[in-house]
């Protein structure tokens, strides 16, 4: 992990001068991107690496054996080791499967590792905040084997409500609950779970897909079982996604897809699968897109870790007060209203304008947000919402992104008021 | 900010925040007819009293975005009173209006040719075509309106 660096060595106007993007112009405003949660901007070194295999290294994965060949297979393989070496895997590359996304991460956990160690009446434990790719595979599984799924109440201050946590775990053989809410901003204390988890029998499963891009995520020290993030929230490309769990959980999980690659025979009368992350891997992976996922990590741990942690929570506070401030409880904050645990997600509730509203206001202003559910159907009932328009912050974001977003949400009130 | 008052005209405004014909109907008798948009979370309830195919009342209820709720008030004006064949007329000409055609997208693009008089103040919706993912939201109601149509037996 990156951690040789001191503070001064990250700079976000470097960083936004290396996401091409954020020079673009929109109804003649500079853009002001602050929809990092729903997808990061990608720097120049993450788009040149796909380039270079566009261009220079084309070829399949795993099969031939002529030079570019090998360059290709060197990529695909050096993503998976960055990967590794980035959340702190003890078992290294051989415990990183590359899947198309943190939603199809979630499936190959339910439908995989799920299907073969869970049966009817066994408790999969998720919480009322979660993404719906963290709900709907254990529902199918639940229609399919009849498991019960249970939920970890919120509470009205935006966080876990772990008072019968102890209850909650009866019978359960895995909690599966985000690292940080994709809605609320709020950081879930993973490693306290995963102790309480580990003290009843069960494994843990950790969404992954906001927090990894925005502080050290070290599965080691957290003492999880399963991890699951997208690339395209952590500065790489769409297209691919990570799950990883302990090489001997791995080893014992029955294949997801079949199909060419995760084999390690094929005869008239059956097959043999393939060991290792292979197995998980069937047919031509996104190969350009790993090498972009293998800079992107290079990328992010130079910027240092806890540097883009400590600039976000900043950025945070200050809008979170700002915010407050300005509009003196027309725009209502869903979320923790501090930053104590955590991140640089804010959803807004505006008095007298909806979302979607909102949302196509700022937009005049070159603003990006995102307006919607966020895929938390449960998390937006629970607070009797049907939608919020979410901010969200990235290691290229400035406190100037904040002037605009006020100057843009006061000009919607005015419109509307 | 010129596209976005083509959005946002003042008539839209006035309906979004005094909506005309909000309530309910006993159900039975009226029709009650049920729209939702997944997406954005869009509701809609239309209550239609239909009589010797007329449409003596039409209430709503919902929420939702002011596109979508402006567009609901609109329609329960520009049909009430109006024959059911006279209120289907207006669904396909307020779709053919919400139809993009590659040349509604550049800058300088006419709205599509309908007739300004038929359509009465529905044209303050017009603008909504230059914005592609808005369309659904202003088709809401029209489309539940049709459904609840359908229903007269």
């Amino acid at each position: 992990m990156a951690s040789g660096h001191d503070v001064t060595s990250f700079d976000p106007r470097r960083v936004r001068a290396d996401t091409p993007q954020l020079a673009r112009v929109i109804n003649g405003r500079t853009i002001t991107y602050l929809d990092s949660a729903s997808t990061s901007l990608p720097p120049r070194t993450v788009i040149e690496a796909m380039s270079r295999y566009y261009e220079l290294r084309h070829a399949n994965v795993h099969r031939a054996v002529y030079q570019t060949a090998e360059e290709a297979t060197a990529a695909y393989e050096g993503a998976r080791e960055s990967v590794a070496n980035f959340i702190n895997a003890p078992g290294g590359s051989n415990e990183i499967v590359f899947t198309k996304n943190a939603t199809e991460s979630f499936n190959l956990l339910a439908k995989s590792w799920g299907a073969a160690n869970l049966k009817a009446g066994d408790v999969v434990l998720v919480t009322e905040m979660e993404h719906h790719a963290n709900i709907v595979p254990w529902f199918q599984l639940r229609d399919q084997l009849g498991i019960e799924v249970r939920f970890i109440p919120v509470t009205d201050d935006f966080r876990l409500d772990l008072s019968n946590l102890d209850q909650l775990l009866d019978g359960v053989k895995l909690l599966s609950v985000t690292g940080m809410s994709n809605v609320l901003g709020t950081i879930n204390p993973v490693k306290e779970l995963a102790a309480a988890a580990h003290r009843r029998g069960a494994l843990i499963a950790v969404d992954g897909a906001q927090s990894v891009a925005h502080g050290a995520l070290d599965v080691n020290d957290l003492d999880i079982d399963f991890l699951m993030f997208s690339a395209h929230k952590m500065l790489g490309p769409t297209g691919i996604g990570i799950f990883w769990t302990r090489e001997e959980i791995l080893h014992a999980m029955p294949p997801f897809l079949g199909g060419g690659g995760m084999i390690a025979d094929v005869r008239l009368d059956g097959y043999t699968p393939a060991d290792g992350p292979a197995r998980f891997e069937a047919g031509t992976p996104p190969i350009a897109e790993a090498a972009g996922l293998g800079a992107a990590v290079v990328y992010l741990e130079h910027l240092g870790m806890s540097n883009i942690a400590a600039h976000e929570h900043a950025l945070t506070g200050d809008a979170l007060t700002r915010l407050s401030l300005e509009f003196l409880g027309r725009v209502r904050v869903i979320g923790p209203g501090d930053t104590v645990s955590r991140g640089g997600v804010i959803s807004l509730d505006v008095e007298g304008v909806h979302p979607h509203d909102v949302a196509q206001v700022l937009d005049q202003f070159g603003v990006c947000v995102r307006p919607g559910h966020h895929c938390a159907k449960p998390l937006m009932r629970r607070f009797g919402l049907a939608a919020t328009a979410r901010v969200s912050f990235g290691p290229y974001s400035l406190v100037q992104d904040t002037d605009v977003l006020i100057e843009a949400l006061a000009h919607a009130i005015e419109m509307f008021g | 900010m010129s596209n976005l008052e083509d959005l946002y005209r003042e008539i839209i405004l006035d309906h979004y925040r005094s909506p005309r014909n909000r309530g309910e109907l006993p159900s039975p008798p009226a029709i009650r007819a049920e729209g939702f948009n997944p997406l954005c979370g869009d509701e809609i309830t239309v209550y239609l009293d239909v009589r010797d195919g007329v449409i003596a009342d039409i209430k709503l209820t919902g929420r939702g975005c002011s596109i979508s709720q402006s567009s609901s008030s609109l329609m329960s004006a520009a049909v009430k009173g109006k024959t059911v064949e006279e209120a289907r007329e207006k669904i396909a000409m307020f779709k053919q209006m919400m139809t993009v055609h590659q040349s509604t997208l550049e800058k300088d693009a006419q709205p599509a040719e309908v007739d300004l008089r038929a359509i009465g103040e529905l044209a303050a919706l017009q603008g909504v075509v230059k914005f592609p993912v808005r369309i659904k939201c202003a088709m809401l109601a029209w489309n539940t309106l049709s459904q609840g149509l359908d229903e007269i037996a």
